[in-house]
């Protein structure tokens, strides 16, 4: 296994990326680090800026107005870098996929690694999903 | 403002504690800030539009879409106005339950932002437990209709799901541990005089500031203007139990936090009073609807931010409305930081625009521009640090903190 890879699977620094979504997806992106969740027990730690990320957490239909910045932020990540697309918004543009507005989803702007379905998915299913992933490129 | 040179620095287009892409600039005169911009728009998804192409029925789960925090407001406020353009009334046991679903969205909403407040002010602790507590209300919310969020409860002429009689003990159980919790924490804010130091006298909106700018919702309260949507045009239950509406006077980032402390109990009378009223009976909790008439109406609802407001109009034909205006609080709202922000310093602009609560959460970032250096430019991150720091300082000046605290933490 190449190293970048295996010092990726030691501790998952994320990076949360919100674009267009209805921010309930963030939200429960936000309680995985609260008491109940606590995701920081197992060294995952969100992070401020995307230069520092291993993980990009994305959520939201990717509007028009959002897809140079996610494009900016998926450049500034050190590679190899993980994308999650989370939510259904995320997957496939849920509910908005007719909108005018839609310029997603995430896969025609970035490549995406792993895609967490749900609206919002649960606290829960983010973790299977990442858990998931890192038994893959085990 | 022209002539200075702008120079924008894009640290932490999204931060990693706020939700919506919302982007305000201050223009500063050393530490006093002169001017705030605020541009927004990255977070349009076209809801308006995609509603006229949607079926009556669909339009709640879309309308629900608008907002993760509120997201029984806006299916709240449209059913009210189908309800008001076709005449229905819908049966009182559908009532209750709306008015149980709205009042714990208002509490996990308020219990949110206290949380957020907290993490502003280098109060980390309360961030931590005011989110832990909120996760008893998501477990209810879970319980009653199947999801922690977006419950899709509403439907046109009641509601989708019923409160059985064997989960009322058990939710009435929860919501007195979070009862409990959310008293200490009041007693706690109002005792510690390091938040009164920091928070008194801070942001202040008058009576006039309100009106000017058309503000509503608690930060409306909190200056004294009484306007509350529950009370002022009853609908759902909320003219048939017991509560009344919270106003303090001083309109200040205190008196903010005050006002939506408060106002949780108040949430709480009114979900067990309706929880009391529907045990043991039966009824139904849905009309059946079959055609929507030709013409336009108008329904509201208090959002934990304030009044919502829907307009909806049908040609009797289509089987989607022609037109679908959403009035939502922050947008009148948020502009008061012209009048909260000019003339603070920029330590505590951070939770000045906390505490509108302006659904806000991703105040991308902040650009500040100093008259004089031209060009300085601050993240949001670097308001919080000195957002914190002032508290720190405070801390230590006034030697002393809240007993309660240690009790609490
Ligand atoms: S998937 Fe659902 S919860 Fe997530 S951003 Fe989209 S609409 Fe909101």
């Amino acid at each position: 296994m190449n190293l970048k890879l295996k010092a990726l699977k030691k501790s998952l620094w994320v990076y949360h990326v919100s674009a267009g979504s209805c921010n309930n997806c963030d939200i429960e992106i936000l309680d995985l680090l609260t008491p109940r969740f606590d995701v920081e027990r197992f060294g995952i730690v969100l992070v401020g800026s995307p230069r520092h990320a291993d993980v990009l957490l994305c959520t939201g239909i990717v509007n028009k107005k959002c897809v140079e910045r996610v494009k900016e932020v998926y450049e500034q990540t050190p590679k190899p870098c993980v994308v999650v697309a989370i939510g259904a918004c995320a997957c496939s543009g849920g509910i908005f996929r007719d909108g005018y507005q839609m310029a997603g989803p995430l896969n025609k702007i970035i490549p995406v690694d792993v895609y967490i379905p749900g609206c919002p998915p649960k606290p829960e299913a983010i973790i299977a999903g990442i858990v998931k992933f890192l038994k893959e490129i085990k | 403002m022209e002539e200075l040179k702008k120079v924008i620095v894009p640290i932490g287009p999204y931060h990693p504690l706020l939700e919506e892409p919302e982007y305000f600039q201050l223009f500063c005169d050393g530490e006093e800030v002169v001017d705030v911009e605020w541009i927004a728009g990255y977070n349009h998804r076209g809801i308006e539009k995609l509603a006229e192409s949607k079926h009556w029925d669909q339009v709640t789960f879309l309308v629900e879409r608008i907002c993760g925090i509120c997201s029984t407001s806006h299916p709240f406020a449209y059913c009210n106005a189908v309800e008001d353009l076709a005449q229905i009334e819908i049966p009182e046991r559908a009532k209750y339950i709306r008015s149980i679903i709205g009042e714990l969205e208002r509490l996990h909403s308020h219990l949110l932002w206290i949380g957020l407040a907290g993490h502003f002010l280098g109060y980390n602790t309360v961030f931590m437990w005011a989110w832990k507590y909120r996760e008893g209300i998501l477990d209810m919310f879970e319980m009653i209709t199947g999801n922690r969020n977006h419950y899709a409860m509403f439907r046109i002429g009641g509601v989708r799901r019923n409160i059985e009689d064997e989960d009322i003990p058990i939710l009435k159980k929860t919501l007195s541990e979070v009862e409990g919790k959310i008293k200490m924490l009041t007693e706690a804010v109002i005792d510690d005089p390091v938040l009164s130091a920091r928070l008194k006298g801070v942001g202040i909106l008058n009576k006039e500031d309100i009106k000017n700018y058309g503000a509503v919702g608690p930060i409306a309260r909190a200056s004294g203007v009484d306007i509350d949507v529950r009370k002022d045009d009853p609908y759902a239950a909320y003219n048939l139990v017991d509560w009344k509406m919270i106003t303090t006077n001083n309109g200040d980032v205190f008196d903010k936090a005050v006002v939506r402390l408060l106002e949780c109990f108040e949430s709480i009378k009114i979900i067990n009073q309706s929880l009391d009223r529907i045990k043991g009976t039966k009824g139904e909790i849905w009309k059946e609807v079959r055609e929507i008439p030709k013409g336009e109406g108008i329904g509201r609802h208090e959002a934990p931010r304030g009044e919502v407001f829907h307009y909806i109009r049908s040609d009797g034909r289509a089987s989607s409305p022609i037109r679908h205006k959403i009035r939502a609080p922050s947008y009148v709202n948020i502009p008061t930081f012209k009048a909260s922000c000019i003339g603070e310093t920029i330590s505590d602009v951070c939770i000045i625009l906390a505490g509108v609560d302006p659904c806000y959460c991703c105040t991308e970032r902040i650009a500040v521009y100093d008259k004089e250096k031209k060009k300085k430019v601050y993240s949001f991150e670097d308001l919080v640090k000195k957002s914190i720091e002032k508290t720190e300082k405070i801390k230590k000046e006034i030697g002393k903190e809240s007993k309660l605290w240690k009790k609490l933490f």
